[in-house]
């Protein structure tokens, strides 16, 4: 019967949203991409044809893994079937990344013929990606020198032309000496260059690199692939590159791409249309672009780095750094919580702030860094992509629900990752509400509603409590239970708020802005009456519902334990519109809670009442004599209606239950005396009858008046042991002290 | 002059309360001045004619994140090696050589409002024939500005890593105006939105610019009406000569040199009344979209034409009220 404990489960204040925090072990960015689902991803049209397919590649490649000797292609059969195998399907459908080392180690390794190394890489295409560790590998190959200078030469070239289908570059940019190495072979040197010109960073540009390749162009003249690799030095340090260039080059590199030039462009378009490389992380789940974007807004935002590094002027200014290797951490290099620690001095933010909200290491280090502009830059992009994008605000209809939805799901997410709301989001709240339908992503809404920061003193009730009161009043039970669902987040957002700057607070300065406070308690005391007015209303119009109950009562749970959990100065009863339906309520499950929320109340204002007599507390946080005469009026209904059966005589709140016994004897009620006590309350006799039957089984008469002294004592026990946990509280803490005669007198 | 500045700023304070601007909530007591036309002292009309008889798009921009003045030339450099490498879609750019499309991207220091304004910044593309790349003249073919008259409402709260230049203007094709407007996105992470003029402003246009003195013998004033909630699109052109506009203005205007809501709903009002008598159309129920007079047109999409150099700034001035208006 007793579902609910809800003292039990106590929310800590500052708890965190488990559910939104992600572990710090799966804080490694999803940008690498499992090579064996790549494969069949692409390959799954035509399944069966596919099989074979897969198969015979399958054999060719581990044909060409075991070959071990020089063999003739004319005269084995063999040979050519693998070799016809791989090159259709590289050039068809591309090779899967781990046949590329496979086939670069056979091609390299000077096993077979030129004719058939030279017809294997031309057939070298990805699917999808390749490995960068194949690659490396060709290249220790390129070293030993075991092929011929043809194949040397068509590998860069191959190398040049798949460049950007290298998974990562990395290992890639460390081998840029031994390419380097290679400028000195003639034939070579246009190759080199290129590939040079694809690998240079800024911090690859050396003086010693520089004396050689002006070697080079003195040896070999005016070399149109020497000049593009010195004018990019020059580009990055023009300091330390001199000579002048001639401005206008046509063409620095002939064009590598060559034999594959259509098979690039079709994986470039297969890599379009289902780019796995490039899916963005969003918080842990990925997330597809689903339309084309007007250019002017992007929900999702990769985090890249400043590209104004390359500023002349910026250059001359930091002329000093250019030979030490402490250059800034770029964002795209990020993977790792680890990381993010090592480099966390010298991280530099994504160019735009929009990417942090997808990449969980930057909202960590957003969270260290209180950097005006950060905050500045997040809060124009987030305001103009949420009013740009907001369905039921932009003039234009090219919105996408969905995406939209999206959009609100991450904004709300990152709010609880930071525990912090964005002033962009507030606006942008307060501008959309009123044109609301209430239905278009509720609930994405209202948990955005649940973030709007404290202390923005900017006319709140007209701009939230109004137009939220339209949609309480107007909408279903259940969206009426969201909204008090999502009032409950934000007074506990407030109140944990309100926590922590007390504390940073206190460790600065001394209660220096009190005003600030009293218009922080005002802004919270505003929140809860207006629950209280809507709860009242709303418990009128839909009848006492118990869902509605639980609800409401949820909220006062936080309400009522504000001065002790929150060390906020501030206690407010909830009105009599709820009090007593939920004293009144049928279901026990509402009379507990309501039971635990008055104990608390008690021990908010028994707590408060020994600070003042012992003056710890400044006196003007007092709390009004009404707060307590409040209270007082309303325990003695309570007691009155659960234990000593004089609700009708002692209540004396004004909208309580008192009544005249000459009214109360023409309802006709025998006993009405008794009619309101722990046995005999609508809510509480379920129990009674199950203790009487367990009691005295062979009654049958359903005696109640049998449950006292000694059995009243034990009818408790058969409470609290059904789970009446608030019950127990409360009557242990306000009754037995109120009513000690009562009770050993029953 | 102090006085205008001062006075249109209550109305962009006024303009900001209004959500997506809404027309309901312009206070009609605070007085308005019109265009004055101050901008004659520092507009050299030599320098503005460029920017005369073509139609500008506008966008509303973001505060610019670590832009300088000091580094236009490499902008333009960055910019162009964007713009070759968004043309062929994937493939590597050398940077800082010549390409098909010239940026240059400069400074027009005239086209401001008050000191704390920043200088507008200008952006053309011209393109140069392959064939011939260095006799062939360089042609324009796509131009936008950035620019900040009177926005001393927002470049007074931003810190300064931050570049207020709220109205973006456009001249020239989409795709141009996507890879440019990306490009400074990226770059100073900055957002644009398209600026739409909503039917109250344009009236608020049309009083206002019907009061300006123009020299030359003017040109009709126009309003074009959209009729909504029809099958096919509707629209309304009412012209009426400038002169008869001018003195019906002068008899609703009570104080010279300021106008007030209700001034400009009298205007309206009349105007819709006469054409009422003639037409028997309500033009209060149709969409003001378009209005045109001698000072310059506008249309809702956020479409302006400049006519008259001497109202530029002042024009300029409203239209970056606008803009900040939907920036915050």
């Amino acid at each position: 019967m007793q579902r609910r404990q809800s003292f039990k489960t106590q929310k800590q204040p500052l708890q965190v949203h488990h559910k939104n925090q992600t572990d710090l072990s799966a804080w490694r960015k999803g940008g690498r991409i499992d090579p064996e689902k790549n494969v069949q991803n692409h390959q799954s049209p035509n399944n069966q044809k596919n099989d074979s397919k897969q198969g015979s590649l399958e054999q060719a490649l581990s044909y060409f893994e075991k070959v071990q000797d020089r063999v003739s292609l004319k005269k084995n059969s063999v040979l050519q079937k693998h070799l016809t195998t791989v090159e259709s399907i590289g050039l068809q459908s591309g090779l899967p990344p781990e046949a590329f080392d496979v086939l670069l180690n056979v091609a390299l390794s000077g096993k077979l013929a030129d004719t058939v190394n030279t017809r294997l890489l031309k057939s070298l295409l990805p699917a999808s990606v390749i490995p960068e560790t194949s690659v490396v590998s060709s290249v220790s190959w390129l070293c030993v020198s075991k092929c011929s200078g043809n194949i040397q030469l068509l590998f860069l070239r191959w190398l040049i032309a798949v460049f950007d289908f290298i998974d990562h570059k990395e290992q890639l940019h460390a081998l840029y000496g031994f390419f380097f190495s290679f400028l000195q072979d003639e034939k070579m040197c246009p190759y080199v260059c290129h590939l040079l010109y694809l690998l240079t960073r800024k911090e690859t540009v050396k003086p010693f690199r520089i004396r050689r390749l002006l070697d080079l162009q003195a040896k070999m003249g005016m070399q149109s692939h020497l000049q593009a690799l010195l004018s990019l030095y020059k580009l990055y340090c023009p300091e330390l590159v001199t000579i002048t260039l001639p401005g206008k080059m046509k063409t620095y590199f002939k064009n590598s791409e060559g034999p594959w030039k259509a098979g690039i462009n079709t994986v470039r378009r297969r890599n379009q249309e289902n780019s796995p490389v490039f899916q963005p992380l969003f918080l842990g789940t990925a997330q597809p672009q689903s339309r084309k974007r007007k250019w002017n807004t992007q929900l999702i935002i990769p985090a890249s780095s400043t590209n104004t590094n390359n500023l002349e002027e910026d250059k001359k200014k930091n002329r000093v750094d250019l030979y030490s290797m402490s250059e800034s951490f770029r964002v795209e290099q990020l993977q790792t919580f680890s990381q993010l620690l090592q480099n966390i001095h010298h991280l530099e933010f994504p160019s735009q702030m929009g990417s942090v909200l997808t990449n969980p290491l930057l909202l960590h280090y957003m969270n260290c860094i209180k950097d005006e502009s950060i905050y500045l830059r997040l809060y124009y992009w987030m305001g103009q992509t949420l009013q740009e994008e907001c369905t039921w605000c932009a003039l234009d209809n090219n919105q996408d629900e969905e995406e939209f939805k999206d959009f609100l799901e991450t904004v709300y997410k990152t709010e609880c990752f930071l525990q912090e709301g964005f002033s962009s989001c507030e606006e942008f709240l307060y501008k959309s509400l009123p044109l609301w339908d209430g239905f278009c992503c509720r609930s994405q809404i209202l948990r955005l509603v649940s973030w709007i920061p404290l202390g923005s003193f900017s006319e709140i009730k007209s701009h939230l409590y109004d137009p939220l009161a339209q949609f309480f009043f107007t909408s279903s039970l259940y969206f009426k239970c969201s909204i008090l669902e999502c009032l409950k987040e934000l007074l506990q957002n407030w109140l944990n708020w309100h926590v922590i700057h007390l504390d940073s607070e206190s460790d600065s300065q001394v209660h220096s802005s009190n005003t600030t406070h009293s218009e922080l308690l005002n802004e919270v005391a505003e929140l809860i009456h207006f629950v209280g007015w809507i709860a009242t209303v709303a418990l009128r119009l839909e009848n006492n519902p118990t869902f509605l109950l639980y609800f409401i009562l949820d909220f006062y749970e936080t309400a009522c334990d504000m001065y002790l959990r929150y060390n906020l100065p501030l206690l407010i009863m909830p009105p009599a519109g709820v009090f007593y339906p939920a004293l009144l309520s049928m279901d026990s499950v509402t009379l507990n809670q309501l039971c635990y929320i008055m104990y608390r109340y008690r021990t908010n204002l028994v707590a408060a009442k020994e600070n003042e007599l012992s003056k710890k507390e400044m006196v003007q946080f007092r709390f009004s004599n009404q707060t307590y005469q409040e209270y007082n009026q309303y325990i003695t209904a309570m007691v009155g209606c659960l234990w000593t059966s004089s609700v009708f005589q002692k209540d004396i709140h004004p909208q309580g239950l008192r009544m005249d016994d000459e009214l109360l004897k023409k309802t006709a009620v025998q006993e009405f005396k008794n009619s309101f006590n722990i046995v005999y309350h609508p809510a509480m006799m379920g129990y009674a009858v199950l203790f009487l039957q367990q009691a005295w089984p062979d009654d049958t008469t359903f005696n109640f008046s049998l449950i006292k002294g000694k059995k009243w004592n034990w009818y408790l026990e058969y409470l609290y042991a059904h789970g009446l946990k608030g019950l127990k509280v409360f009557i242990e803490s306000s009754i037995n002290r109120v009513s000690r005669a009562s009770h050993s007198k029953a | 002059v102090e006085g205008v500045a001062r006075t249109l700023l209550s109305f962009g304070r006024l303009s900001r309360g209004l959500p997506f601007g809404r027309a309901h909530g312009l206070s009609s007591r605070d007085p308005l001045l019109p265009l004055a036309p101050r901008s004659q002292e520092n507009a050299d009309p030599q320098r503005t004619a460029f920017l005369l008889r073509k139609q500008w798009t506008l966008y509303s921009v973001t505060p610019l994140y670590r832009f300088s003045n000091a580094h236009l030339r490499d902008y333009a450099r960055l910019l162009s090696a964007f713009i070759a490498a968004e043309k062929q879609k994937g493939l590597a750019v050398e940077v800082g050589v010549e390409l098909d499309i010239k940026v240059a991207v400069s400074s027009l220091p005239y086209l401001k409002g008050s000191d704390q304004d920043q200088a507008a910044i200008l952006v053309q593309l011209s393109s140069r024939s392959p064939a011939s790349p260095k006799n062939s003249e360089e042609k324009l073919i796509w131009s936008g500005w950035f620019c900040c008259v009177s926005g001393d409402d927002l470049s007074k709260n931003v810190p300064e890593d931050f570049t207020c230049l709220p109205l973006f203007l456009v001249n020239g094709a989409e795709c141009y105006t996507s890879i440019v407007g990306s490009w400074f996105q990226k770059t100073f992470d900055c957002s644009f939105r398209r600026l739409a003029i909503s039917p109250l402003i344009l009236s608020w246009m049309a009083a206002m610019w019907t009061g300006c003195k123009v020299d030359k013998t003017a040109s009709a004033m126009e309003l074009v009406f959209s009729v909504p909630c029809l099958p096919q699109p509707l629209d309304i052109s009412y012209a009426i000569h400038p002169e008869d506009a001018k003195a019906l203005w002068d008899t609703v205007q009570k104080t010279p040199g300021e106008i007030i809501q209700e001034e400009v709903d009298v205007f309206m009002d009349c105007l819709y009344s006469h054409f009422h008598r003639h037409f028997r159309i309500h033009l209060s129920a149709t969409k003001l979209v378009k209005v045109s007079t001698a000072i310059a047109s506008a249309h809702c999409d956020g479409i302006i034409k400049f006519l008259q150099s001497q109202y530029l700034t002042g024009v300029l001035m409203l239209l970056t009220e606008l803009a900040i208006s939907q920036i915050e």
